[in-house]
């Protein structure tokens, strides 16, 4: 297997503007790279969602992306409160989400649903007070 | 019949805040304002109809590949929200109908 194609950022936790930027760039290097667009559009959105929890829950974190011969990988980490009850938070609906995030269209309890509808593998390691690993796989053949 | 999106503006009378795509090709319409339930709905070529203005919205229509967005209730949009539209290639529409008139006008117009 060559070396995988490797994308790296750091997703602020100040702001929500700035969310979305990583995912922008990947959609756009996927692109460039020639997959399809369902293939980038299931990654871009995952991905998306997986910041702007960074963003919401855990005051930022790191993403990486590498793209694999079958398969793009997308590794999200942060340093936040971790997740309790995965179960629970996967379900649809649930959100520990405050108001004000709520106002502009986010927390809706759907992101880790539409993170597992949108790849093909998902794994969550997380542990209280310390942070939380969530790994995605989208098979590209 | 397929429309473009710059036929969409003129025989809907939109208003064109960001029109970088004109010649995209609608496959159909999707309205909601919950972002993660639009992430999860609406389909690549759709038009999406909501009330929600914020830069995220940009972000939205450009990871789900919407042909465009139309925001309903002439709601006010920022500047900064238009800037990202351009930036990111999104057909930015609005209009003052609401999202149910604006339903009603795509299929109307035969989508
Ligand atoms: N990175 C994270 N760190 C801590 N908690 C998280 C993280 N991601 C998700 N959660 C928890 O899981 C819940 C459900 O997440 P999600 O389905 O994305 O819904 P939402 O973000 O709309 O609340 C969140 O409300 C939060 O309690
Ligand atoms: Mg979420």
């Amino acid at each position: 297997m060559s070396e995988p194609y490797r994308m790296n950022f750091t997703v602020d936790g100040e702001n929500f503007t700035s969310a979305g930027d990583a995912s922008g760039r990947v959609k756009k290097a996927l692109r460039q790279l020639g997959f399809s667009p369902e293939i980038i559009r299931r990654v871009s959105i995952a991905m998306y969602e997986g910041e702007i929890n960074m963003v919401i829950h855990a005051g930022g974190g790191r993403a990486e992306v590498s793209v694999f011969d079958d398969y793009i990988e997308i590794v999200l980490e942060d340093d936040g409160p971790g997740i309790a009850d995965i179960e629970l938070a996967m379900q649809e609906g649930f959100s520990t989400a405050p108001e004000q995030v709520r106002a502009i269209g986010f927390g809706a309890g759907m992101g880790l649903p539409n993170m597992k509808r949108y790849t093909d593998e998902m794994t969550i390691d997380t542990e209280v007070m310390k942070g939380t690993r969530i790994t995605m796989r989208v098979k590209t053949v | 019949m397929s429309k473009t999106v710059s036929e969409l503006v003129s025989e809907l009378g939109l208003e064109a805040l960001a029109l970088t795509e004109g010649e995209r090709e609608l496959k159909g319409g999707f309205t909601g304002d919950l972002l993660s339930y639009v992430m999860a709905h609406l389909r690549s070529d759709e038009a999406w109809i909501t009330i929600m203005t914020n830069v995220n919205v940009i972000a939205v229509a450009s990871l789900t590949d919407a042909a465009c967005v139309i925001v309903a209730d002439g709601a006010e949009v920022d500047t900064e929200v238009v800037q990202s539209a351009v930036q990111r290639g999104v057909n930015l529409l609005r209009s003052n109908a609401s999202a149910f008139e604006l339903c009603k006008g795509l299929a109307q117009i035969g989508l």
